[in-house]
């Protein structure tokens, strides 16, 4: 079969059944993409799992976009990431020529009254889980404290704590950590 | 109406680039960008199409950016196609990026990804990353999402229901659709 055709079938059908996002993704691209198309080995897979996450972006898009140029360069690369993106992109927009309407319906209203408060409680959630991965330990706690606090209280766009936290790591490990010991 | 259109394009092209750490990392720039700098949606705007992305296939990201490309131009008074054309340039400007970003990398960095230097900027980065994401649930802490103790009937179960999502997927691994679903149908039953 053409590949270019059975690659975006593939992460067409990815990018259609995962609920929930970016990680909950990671099974099934590996059942199909490792197991069963034998595009990458296991290993080169860990590597680019390392790699799609340390970069910014979004972490399925990544990983399709490297398999994608495994296969077949820069053409390879957009057909997977097109069928990635696609599916989400088509029922999303579905609900918002939709959802304008049919938000104000007073039952839909009190739906969504119940659903925001555990929203709010499913994004605090990983925040815990998320320190101990990143590595949080007691010496380190004011990072993210500091960068909360400069979003919430004085308004700071994530964006510049993201290139501050950046540049303060590079410094860090350039002039200091040297001179430690 | 041009400008809203390169306005969506340079927003989520920022937030693609910028978007170190995954889905809910990016939820904490996405609501910066979008709630509080440029007013495209409400907190209660952005925190429904949060709860329609974790109970729709896709990536936050993409789905974020679909939604606010389409509603910024509809609440900006423009018809529906204008819409889908808005939902277009932001899904394409949040992709294009870590599409660049990651080409570059296929070609040349993948050797310098255990380089010390890489190694360092990771260190800073990784604890802000937590920090982002804790100042994404402070920022939704407001009134549209759990109404004031003047009204404590709303609050108070808010409150409440906040607490058994946080704990039924903090402590029971509880599937996150169905903690939304059953959320939704407490708030059907009880407002």
């Amino acid at each position: 079969m053409n590949i270019y055709l059975d690659s975006f079938r593939t992460f067409f059908h990815i990018g259609l059944f995962t609920i929930g996002g970016g990680y909950a993704m990671i099974p099934l691209i590996e059942a199909e993409v490792v197991e069963k198309r034998q595009w990458v080995n296991k290993e080169d897979f860990l590597d680019l799992m390392a790699v799609a996450q340390s970069c910014p972006g979004i972490f399925a898009v990544n990983i399709s976009i490297f398999i994608g140029y495994k296969l077949r360069g820069t053409r390879g690369s957009l057909t997977c990431a097109l069928g990635t993106i696609l599916p989400s992109f088509l029922i999303i927009l579905g609900i918002a020529l939709f959802f304008q309407q049919f938000r104000d319906n007073a039952w839909v209203e009190r739906i969504f009254k119940g659903i925001r408060p555990a929203v709010v409680a499913l994004i605090a959630a990983p925040v815990f889980k998320m320190g101990k991965s990143a590595r949080v330990t007691l010496t380190n706690i004011w990072i993210p404290v500091l960068a909360a606090l400069l979003i919430w209280q004085f308004g700071v766009s994530p964006i510049y704590v993201i290139i501050l936290a950046g540049l303060g790591g590079f410094l860090y490990g350039h002039f200091i950590q040297p001179h430690e010991n | 109406m041009l400008m809203l259109y390169l306005q969506l394009f340079y927003t989520f092209f920022k937030i693609g680039l910028f978007g170190f750490g995954g889905g809910y990392a990016m939820i904490s720039m996405i609501q910066g960008e979008v709630v509080t700098r440029h007013g495209w949606l409400t907190s209660g705007q952005f925190t429904d199409i949060v709860a329609v992305s974790q109970m729709t296939p896709g990536p936050i990201g993409i789905n974020s950016a679909t939604y606010v490309g389409y509603s910024s131009l509809v609440n900006a008074g423009y018809g529906p196609l204008w819409g889908v054309l808005g939902s277009i340039t932001a899904t394409f400007a949040v992709v294009f990026p870590s599409f660049v970003l990651m080409l570059l990398i296929s070609k040349f960095l993948m050797r310098y990804k255990d380089h010390p230097m890489v190694e360092s900027v990771f260190r800073g980065l990784r604890p802000a990353i937590v920090g982002l994401l804790a100042a994404a649930a402070l920022l939704l802490l407001t009134e549209e999402n759990f109404g004031t103790p003047r009204e404590p009937w709303q609050f108070y179960i808010s409150c409440f229901l906040f607490a058994v999502a946080f704990v039924g997927n903090q402590v029971y691994k509880m599937n996150p659709i169905l903690l939304i679903m059953g959320c939704g149908a407490a708030g059907l039953l009880l407002f």
